[in-house]
Parts: structure tokens; C-alpha cells; sequence
């Protein structure tokens, strides 16, 4: 009798348990982009939907607007939004040449303080590259380093670009890369960098990841000049792990690894801010010939997505949809086109809905 | 095409500023092209036999260089090393040495070398010796031509590639300064001189070796000032050879098609830090930095390295290096001193050792010692 007892108490408090989380609803700014990226949005939150993820949708645009003062910034509907949810997810934004303004994504990361990329590359089942067995990380310090934007032209013919590091952000972006790789179970940190070459600049770089790694014991740390990487890169890149850089050579290098595991097309890609915030994003650009025709591929935006559902803590509804979308690849029966199928964006969307739904 | 050169040549007469502009360039370009044909100028003889400077630096440096003398000893090559030992790490380097070495390659105009390993701490001069080497010499291109290997298949076989990177100012400008404690500065510089000057070498080279395409890699985008000077200086070049074709490309999607499509690439042209980038890149796809000779040129004297360089010091003292690099820019190095006949004896032989694959060394996937290579290479040779 007593065991039955139990056996009521424990049911309930799983419902209860299970009840509580369905309404623990979080909500998420969605930008969807340009070019194909409204569909990718609505292929998304239609898996999402399938999936039951708790999760609810604030759609917002952040087309620059020009402030007061004739500074640009992103709209303030769209600012408010990101700062009360925290969790953003973005399309493509295209950035036109004689718009006036600058790069979205730079007016993003200013705004934001958008510190940290990170690109997990893994190889997948069923897009075929000759790179197998791809499973690592690159972190990349996202404010300064070469892309300071600090340029001067000295005298006619002579122009003399700033690289600009600072402790205080390589000891942010070194912190960050540790406690991801202990966050996600990672066994080692590589940090990137030419310090026998730029020796004050890299080298603060490299003193700093040092200083952190003393904090962070249980994470193997490793030091590689970028060349160094690349070569072996080409050649075996199941040598690699968590990578952690500055600007430039994290940009060329989460790029590389993209090309390892297939391209843009299905990379998917975080940006870590202060306060809390962070926007997933696909990082293909926007694709105006195929815009509107349901032949896009929402892998990179789904694929990010599901980054964005770890880094809440949803792990569960992570596994389903990621599972999915992998099988779905895995089957290559229902393809787009760049995936080297024929079908279309809503129909790749569909089998991968049906997949999830068919796993609860 | 004929639509582009007519338009090349009509710009610039229509452009009575830049066809002024153009004339000192077409004066200098002299200079530049005689740095390709040795035999206008030959390099110090004595009784017939070239001397050459020899720096063999530092890690597998000099175990490469044991290989060469032997294997040009067995070859008969009428060439006589003169040997300096310039190490950063190992205390051996010191004003008069650079000094000393700068001299003999001024002498002999030709030099074979290892890579003189940079340390990460530094005492005083930020430039490494290998920085100020290059500086003094003026030897501002740098050229790894990328090619398959024979008989050793990799993720991409069939590769031919020419990677031209500037190698004289750039990122490796060496200029850093700590504004305040906690904020370093480091100057990247580009002129349009230099930026000119290696689109040239590159175009030049291309027009001499029959290639159709010359790449240009950059990150304009970012970089607006100095990449986009680069890119001006480039693109201004490309007018004047009608023949070749010119594209342009950002350096993350270059590595990114490298790693995708590599064969849509044929010359490439770039300043320093990507030049470094690519050319690893690049030896890693055809079988990495033990397999990729390069070379060095300024306007008069020519220094003949591996293509991706890497003191490799935890080989030391285990026989473990590979050769090949270093035995076909040694090749590559006959043949700039005209001696066409040993030059083609040494790369058969290496490549016939490579193609039979039965002695390998391990970063080839076999387990031979660099001796037992180059005994093989030795035997080889069609003397």
C-alpha cells in the first residue's frame, strides 16, 4: 500500500515538474534577415514548433536607423527587445555598398558588446567532404585585433593599419573559452597566435591565456603558432579541440573549418555579449538570386538555433531537433540543392518536422 | 579579351595622369626582372664552380643541409657552400655575424638556408634575425609553387599552385609599442611602392612561367586603407598585362575555397601575415611542410628555402626530417645558377623515390630515417 503511495507521489511531482517547465516559456528576439532569410526564419520556428521547444518568438528588424546626433543605431524596438530577452537568433543581413552606414553585424557587435564568435565545426554524416571526423571549436576575440577599424594614410602611398590588443579583452575572450570547454566537456584549449613575430601584441595575448589557465586546471592547455595550425589543419584536423584567438586569425580559421565540414551553408555560429547577451546567427550571406523560390537551406539558421537552445539549458529539445536534422542528411533523400538534392526548402523542412514529431 | 586589352590600353592613354604616373614604374620594373635571369649578371665563380652561401638555422636545419652536400657530392655539382652558422636561440648570433653573412650573399648573390628559429621573448630589437635578414637583402617576394608529388595521392592530387607573398613590410612591420600598460599597438604597413612592386614580380612571373590567372588576397573589406591600397596597386598592375586574367578574393573565403576547390586558383598574390597563412595551407594539401620547396628573390640576390617554414625542432637528433623540400629547392637552385643538367638529375631522383614509395619518412605515412632517404635519392641519380 505504501509503495503505491510512492509511486503516486513520485508521478505527480514529475508532472508537476514536466507542467512547470512547459510554462516556462522563454522568449527569443528573432531578426530575420534579408534575402532568404525570412523563410529559413519560418522553416525554424516551424521544427521548433513540431518540437515543442518551449519557446516563443519576438520578431524584430534592425535596419539602421540614423539617431540623434546622425549617429547610426540599431532601432530602439529592436534594442529593448534584445536587452530584456538576452537570447537573440539572426538571418543574413545584407549590408549595402553605398548605404552610408556601416556593417550591420559591426553596428550589432558594438551595440551589444558582442566579445566572443564561436563556430563548433562538426563534421556531418552525409554531406560529404574530404575531411571526416571534424569536431572542434573556434572562439574568436570579436572587438579589436586587427579589425580595429583604426587606419591612417601617413603620407601619399603610405598607410599604416593599428592592430589594437588590450588585456583586459584577451582576458575576457581567454576566460570565456575555458569556461565553455568546461561548460560542454571539452578536454583541451589551443591557443592561436604568431607571438615569435608580433611579440609585444601576441605575446600579451599569449601571457594572459597563460594567467587564465592556471584557473582552469582540468582543461588541457596548449599554445600553437597560426601557421602551424594551418598546416596541420589540412592534414588531420581531428588533432584539434577548442581553438581560441584573436580577431583575424579567428576569422580566417573558423572560415577554414567551415570549408572542412561543407561551407557556410551549414556552419552555425554564436556571438557571446556582456550582460548576458547572445545572438545565434548564420553566417552565408543573404543569396538574393534563390530569395523567395523555397530553395534555401535552413541548416546554418537550425543548426545555430539549436547552439542557442544549449546555451539555455534546453539539452533535450537540443538533442531532438539536432538528431533530426542530422538523419534527415544522413537519409539524402530529401535534399536542397546545395546539399546536392533537389527538393525544396519547405519539404526539407517538413521531413525534419516529421522526424522530431515521430521521436516523442 | 581583346574587348579588355583594347580597354587596358585605351585607359591608359585616355588617362594622361596615370600613364604619367606609369612611366618611373616601367624604369624601376627593370631592376625587378633582372632578379629571374641570372645569366646577365652570374653570380662569383671560382675555377668554375658556383660558391653559395649556406645558413644551415636552426631544429632540422642542418640535418637537411647534411643531406643536400651529400647528395650534391654524389651528384658531382660544381658548387661550393660557404657555411655561417646564425642561430637566434643558441646564442650564436651576434651583430658581426649577420654582418659576416650579409656579406658572403653579397658576394655570392645565391643562398640556400634553414629557418633561423625566432623565440617569443626578445631582447631589445623586436625584428628577429630572419626579419632583418630579409630586410637588408631587400628580398621582398617570396614564391612557393605548390605542386602534387607523384605517387603520393592527398585529399587533393593534381594541385599547381604559385603562392607570390610580399615579404618585406606588411604585419611583420615589427613596429609595436605598449600605449599604456595593458594596450599594445602593433602597425601594419603597406606602401604603394612595395604593394606595386610584388603585383609586378607577380604579373611578371606569371607572363614568364605561361600561367593564365593571378589571384589577388586581401581583406579590403575590413581593411579599407591598407588592403585597399594593396588591391589599387594590384589592379593598376593588371592593366598593363592584358593577357593575364586578374580576380580578386577575401582571404577567409580564399582558405575556405582552398580547402573545397583548390583548382580554381593558379597565382596568387598577397601580403605578408596572409602569404604566411596560405603557404601552410597550401603544403598542408599536398603533404605538408616537408614536401614544398620556395624561394626568395629581391632584385639581385635569390635565397633558396623550404616552402613552409618550420625550425621543426622536436625532430632533432632523431632522423626523422624529411628531405624533399629541401632537396628540390636545391634543385630550384641549379637551375637559377643554370645548371640545368644537375638540377634535373637531383629532382628525378627525388621524385623517382617518392613515386616507387618504398622509402618513405613518417610524414609521409612510412617509416624511413632522412639518411635512409637520401641514400635512396643518392642512388637514384642518373649520373
Amino acid at each position: 500500500f505504501g509503495g503505491k503511495t510512492w509511486y503516486i507521489k513520485v508521478s505527480f511531482t514529475c508532472l508537476k515538474s514536466k507542467y512547470l517547465e512547459e510554462l516556462n516559456i522563454q522568449t527569443v528576439t528573432l531578426i530575420p534577415g534579408d534575402g532568404i532569410g525570412p523563410e529559413i526564419s519560418t522553416a525554424v520556428m516551424k521544427i521548433f514548433e513540431a518540437a515543442k521547444a518551449p519557446i516563443q518568438w519576438e520578431e524584430r528588424n534592425v535596419t539602421a536607423i540614423k539617431g540623434p546626433g546622425g549617429r547610426w543605431m540599431i532601432p530602439p524596438e529592436a534594442k529593448e527587445s534584445m536587452n530584456k530577452n538576452k537570447i537573440g537568433l539572426k538571418g543574413p543581413l545584407k549590408t549595402p555598398i553605398a548605404a552610408g552606414h556601416p556593417s550591420m553585424n559591426l553596428l550589432l557587435r558594438k551595440t551589444f558588446d558582442l566579445y566572443a564568435n564561436v563556430r563548433p565545426c562538426v563534421s556531418i554524416e552525409g554531406f560529404k567532404t574530404p575531411y571526416t571526423d571534424v569536431d572542434l571549436v573556434t572562439i574568436r576575440e570579436n572587438t579589436e585585433g586587427e579589425y580595429s577599424g583604426i587606419e591612417h594614410l601617413i603620407v601619399d602611398g603610405v598607410v599604416q593599419s593599428i592592430k589594437l590588443i588590450t588585456e583586459e579583452a584577451s582576458r575576457r575572450i581567454a576566460e570565456y573559452a575555458f569556461e565553455y570547454a568546461r561548460n560542454n566537456q571539452r578536454t583541451s584549449v589551443t591557443a592561436v597566435h604568431k607571438a615569435n613575430i608580433m611579440r609585444m601584441s601576441d605575446g600579451l595575448f599569449l601571457r594572459k591565456c597563460r594567467e587564465v589557465a592556471e584557473n582552469y586546471k582540468d582543461v588541457k592547455f596548449t599554445e600553437m603558432y597560426l601557421d602551424t595550425v594551418c598546416l596541420n589543419m589540412v592534414q588531420d584536423p581531428s588533432h584539434f579541440d577548442v581553438l581560441v584567438m584573436p580577431n583575424l586569425y579567428g576569422d580566417i580559421l573558423s572560415d577554414l573549418c567551415a570549408g572542412l565540414i561543407g561551407g557556410l551553408g551549414v556552419t552555425p555560429s554564436g556571438n557571446i555579449g556582456a550582460n548576458g547577451v547572445a545572438i545565434f546567427e548564420s553566417v552565408h550571406g543573404t543569396a538574393p538570386d534563390i530569395a523567395g523560390k523555397d530553395l534555401a537551406n535552413p541548416t546554418a539558421l537550425l543548426l545555430s538555433a539549436v547552439m542557442m537552445l544549449r546555451h539555455m539549458g534546453l539539452h533535450g529539445h537540443a538533442k531532438k531537433i539536432e538528431t533530426a536534422c542530422f538523419d534527415t542528411i544522413r537519409d539524402e533523400k530529401v535534399l536542397t540543392k546545395d546539399l546536392g538534392g533537389n527538393a525544396k526548402c519547405s519539404e526539407f523542412t517538413a521531413d525534419i518536422c516529421r522526424r522530431v514529431q515521430d521521436m516523442d | 579579351m581583346m574587348a579588355a586589352a583594347l580597354r587596358g590600353s585605351l585607359v591608359t592613354l585616355a588617362k594622361g595622369l596615370s600613364g604619367a604616373r606609369l612611366q618611373p614604374l616601367c624604369a624601376r620594373s627593370l631592376s625587378v626582372t633582372s632578379s629571374q635571369n641570372v645569366s646577365e649578371s652570374p653570380p662569383a665563380r671560382a675555377d668554375s664552380t658556383f660558391k653559395v652561401t649556406m645558413v644551415p638555422g636552426d631544429g632540422v636545419g642542418p640535418e637537411l643541409m647534411t643531406a643536400v652536400k651529400e647528395v650534391f657530392k654524389a651528384a658531382d655539382v660544381p658548387v661550393e657552400f660557404e657555411e655561417f652558422h646564425l642561430s637566434e636561440v643558441q646564442n650564436m648570433a651576434s651583430e658581426e655575424k649577420l654582418e659576416e653573412v650579409l656579406s658572403s650573399m653579397k658576394n655570392n648573390r645565391v643562398a640556400i638556408k634553414g629557418k633561423i628559429h625566432t623565440p617569443m621573448e626578445y631582447k631589445g630589437e623586436l625584428a628577429s634575425y630572419e626579419m632583418r635578414l630579409r630586410r637588408k637583402l631587400d628580398l621582398f617576394a617570396n614564391v612557393v609553387h605548390v605542386n602534387s608529388l607523384p605517387g603520393y595521392s592527398t585529399r587533393h592530387n593534381n594541385l599547381d599552385l604559385v603562392i607570390i607573398r610580399e615579404q618585406t613590410e606588411g604585419e611583420y612591420s615589427s613596429l609595436e609599442h605598449e600605449s599604456v600598460s595593458g594596450v599594445v599597438e602593433c602597425l601594419k604597413i603597406i606602401t604603394r611602392e612595395k604593394s606595386r612592386r610584388i603585383a609586378k614580380f607577380a604579373f611578371d612571373y606569371a607572363t614568364k612561367k605561361g600561367r593564365s590567372k593571378v589571384t589577388a588576397v586581401h581583406k579590403a573589406n575590413i581593411m579599407k586603407l591598407g588592403d585597399g591600397l594593396f588591391l589599387q596597386s594590384c589592379a593598376e598592375l593588371a592593366e598593363l598585362y592584358p593577357k593575364i586574367k586578374y580576380e580578386t578574393i577575401i582571404i577567409d573565403n580564399c582558405c575556405m575555397q582552398l580547402v573545397q576547390n583548390p583548382y580554381q586558383f593558379d597565382v596568387l598574390v598577397m601580403p605578408n601575415l596572409y602569404g604566411n597563412i596560405i603557404d601552410n595551407l597550401a603544403a598542408g594539401l599536398v603533404g605538408g611542410a616537408g614536401v614544398v620547396p620556395g624561394e626568395s628573390y629581391s632584385a639581385e640576390y635569390a635565397v633558396f628555402e623550404t616552402g613552409a617554414r618550420h625550425p621543426f625542432a622536436q625532430a632533432v637528433g632523431r632522423n626523422i626530417a624529411n628531405p624533399t623540400a629541401m632537396l628540390l629547392s636545391a634543385s630550384n637552385m641549379l637551375r637559377h645558377l643554370n645548371l640545368e643538367y644537375h638540377s634535373n638529375m637531383v629532382s628525378e631522383a627525388v621524385k623517382k623515390v617518392i613515386k616507387q614509395g618504398k622509402v618513405r619518412t613518417s610524414d609521409l605515412g612510412g617509416y624511413a630515417t632522412s639518411e635512409e632517404f637520401t641514400r635512396a635519392v643518392i642512388s637514384n641519380l642518373a649520373v
